[in-house]
């Protein structure tokens, strides 16, 4: 926690973000809630962690955003403190709740109230605000410098070349029908999938480009509790489109990009009407799009055969509405796939969600102690293999399967394809070429 | 004694009942007219089909997967909720004192299918209290004034019962009947019990929100 010892609380400000919020449903969230204690069952942080009864939902919004109205504001040091532990530690705001409410009271908005007042009290997770910073710095949260960038995406084309013909990486391209976004992870640490997105796009024979600029989808600041500058961070991507005249915003394997794109982001760069400026794609889509049409086929005898299961992300699934998408792609991929239960909308989330995974190892401990709910439906599944299209779950689920000695992997979407896919021969490297390189 | 009844019986109840009626509709209003200023996302995404699915399934026993995963709660709040409501309105002792004082009543239930549903009120009553008590995660959530609320929505219906039988001092009952009930209506728009009318909105929101921009079934 990046903590500002010794500073006063400052109240003011409190009550002024409590007053803004202060509407209707907040209101009537914080009036009507029975305790009837329904929610608990659905949260995975208490089934967890041995139905620990400070872990259910309704005692995290009531003892941090609820006692904040209560107090009206005049908070102590302290109680922030206790507060960072609930609203980073103890929920990823995966809205499962909202369904098991008899009210469908909206926990998750509440918490991430909550933390927009703990970040306005410089208490905020010291990872996500140096990841913010790099936001503000450079416009993506990994500090990479455009240039840098286009290095990397210049270098998989060559990586390709061994393997391809004719992949290319267009940058800034003006009128693609899809400007592809990304996870900043994905140049730093798995560039290998900005090649393999580039190699499906070229057997896809699909018009699209990365930007220059505003190709960072994701949003920490939206989970350190920085409501600007996550409005920033949308606006980036929003107006870079604008500007190639792209036709939609496609997302990467990655779950919260979605929601903040497609479903806070609106709200966040302030758009009165809650939609966002340009459809956004998920990349969940455009695979059951692309297998749908013909686009990528896949070749019959590569069908996965080992026992593979789908980890529903929050925030493509219940957050996103995709989980049905997910399955059709499953039946083109997988001979023997098995669900995991509960799945679809009411999947339990990895325990990475939230913001909690880049958050660092000091807190890998809780994050794998939460994730034990997940870790027994992925081994009751009898699945050897994960498909996980969020970077935090792929992670998690990776930690997990080494925690809990599951024996499996996560996978993404992209690498499957392009190890089944049929690729064209134009794609392929001919024998001509290969002629001339022995010769 | 009588003076104290017609009282009850009178002005009072009148008071009670304009408390109760205003109350309620003053809060809603009030609320919906903050979220048009405060709440757009309410109606930027508002869809009347999920909106009553979403309510609906929350008013049919066992429609949503929460009141799956528990079954005897379930029964026990529908019994509590259905008795709490029909008992008041159809009860005949009601009724004729309706006929008497407005001319109007509604149809009146057989007493002994009122006895019954009052009776299965307050044992789902006891049961709700003692769950309360009993489960750590609820015990933790709980504070005086649930309690308080909940004893109160269940004492009306035992003083009635005690009354209807005239088990007990049968005036002095009455009375505290009478009063009792009248406290509970004036407290309901002020309470979490104004969750009779809120309900309706907050579960429409979450249907919009999770259903009307996902598809996702807040059930």
């Amino acid at each position: 926690m990046s903590k500002i010892s010794g500073q006063p609380v400052d109240s003011s400000k409190i009550r002024n973000i409590l007053q803004a919020n202060s509407g209707a449903r907040i209101r009537t969230w914080l009036g009507i809630c029975s305790r009837c204690g329904l929610c608990a069952e659905s949260c995975f942080v208490y089934l967890s962690n041995d139905r620990n009864p400070k872990l259910s939902p309704a005692y995290k919004f009531l003892n941090t955003l609820g006692e904040m109205y209560r107090r009206k504001g005049m908070v102590d040091r302290n109680f922030l403190e206790q507060c960072f532990e609930i609203l980073w530690l103890q929920c990823t705001m995966c809205k499962r709740c909202s369904l098991y409410c008899p009210f469908g009271i909206d926990i998750a908005t509440m918490i991430a109230v909550a933390r927009n007042i703990c970040f306005s009290q410089g208490v905020t997770p010291e990872k996500l605000s140096f990841f913010s910073e790099n936001c503000r710095a450079t416009g993506n949260h990994m500090g990479i410098p455009a240039d840098e960038l286009i290095d990397t995406c210049q270098w998989m084309v060559e990586e390709t070349e061994e393997d391809y013909r004719g992949v290319t990486i267009p940058i800034d391209k003006k009128g693609a029908r899809y400007m592809y976004t990304i996870n900043p992870r994905e140049p730093v640490f798995y560039p290998q999938d900005i090649a393999n997105a580039a190699i499906i796009f070229s057997v896809a024979e699909e018009n699209w480009t990365i930007p220059s600029k505003g190709w960072d989808c994701t949003n920490l600041p939206m989970f350190a509790g920085d409501r600007t500058l996550a409005g920033r961070v949308v606006s980036d991507v929003y107006e870079k489109a604008a500007e190639l005249e792209a036709e939609k915003v496609l997302i990467t394997e990655c779950g919260h990009a979605y929601r903040s794109l497609a479903y806070e982001g609106p709200y966040l760069a302030g758009y009165a009407d809650g939609l966002p400026p340009i459809e956004i794609v998920h990349y969940v889509q455009l695979i059951y799009e692309y297998l749908r049409d013909g686009r990528i086929r896949i070749d019959p005898n590569k069908k996965l055969k080992e026992p593979i299961t789908y980890q529903d992300p929050c925030n493509v699934s219940r957050n996103g509405g995709l989980w049905e998408t997910a399955r059709k792609i499953m039946a083109y991929l997988a001979e023997d796939f098995r669900d995991m239960s509960p799945n679809r909308e009411h999947n339990h989330c990895c325990g990475g969600g939230g913001g909690i995974l880049p958050m660092g190892p000091e807190y890998k401990p809780k994050r794998i102690a939460a994730g034990r709910v997940k870790a027994e439906q992925i081994r009751a599944s009898g699945a050897k293999l994960v498909v996980a299209p969020c970077h935090n779950c792929f992670d998690q689920v990776n930690d997990l399967s080494e925690a809990y000695m599951l024996g499996v992997k996560a996978l993404s979407l992209k690498e499957i394809i392009c190890e089944i896919m049929i690729v064209p021969d134009k794609f392929k490297l001919g024998r001509q070429e290969n002629d001339h390189h022995t010769r | 004694m009588n003076q104290t009844f017609q009282m009850l019986t009178g002005p009072l109840l009148w008071i009670s009942f304009i408390i109760f009626g205003f109350g309620l509709i003053i809060r809603t209003i009030y609320l919906i007219l903050l979220s048009r200023k405060k709440d757009r996302v309410v109606y930027n995404h508002a869809d009347l089909k999920w909106g009553i699915k979403s309510i609906l399934h929350w008013i049919i026993p066992l429609a949503s997967a929460s009141m799956r995963l528990q079954p005897v709660f379930t029964f026990m709040v529908f019994a509590f909720h259905i008795s709490l409501l029909a008992v008041p309105l159809f009860l005949s002792a009601h009724n004729i004192l309706w006929d008497e004082s407005i001319g109007l009543m509604l149809w009146s239930m057989p007493d002994i299918v009122a006895d019954l549903l009052t009776v299965i009120m307050i044992g789902s009553g006891i049961f709700l209290l003692i769950r309360r008590v009993v489960r750590a995660e609820i015990r933790i959530l709980t504070e005086a004034r649930d309690y308080a609320l909940l004893l109160l929505t269940m004492f009306p219906f035992l003083t009635g019962f005690l009354a209807f039988h005239q088990w007990g001092p049968y005036q002095i009952m009455l009375i505290i009947h009478i009063l009792s009930a009248e406290v509970l209506l004036i407290l309901i728009p002020f309470s979490k019990l104004g969750h009779m009318i809120l309900f309706f909105f907050t579960r429409a929101f979450i249907g919009f929100e999770m259903g009307g921009r996902r598809g996702a079934r807040s059930w």
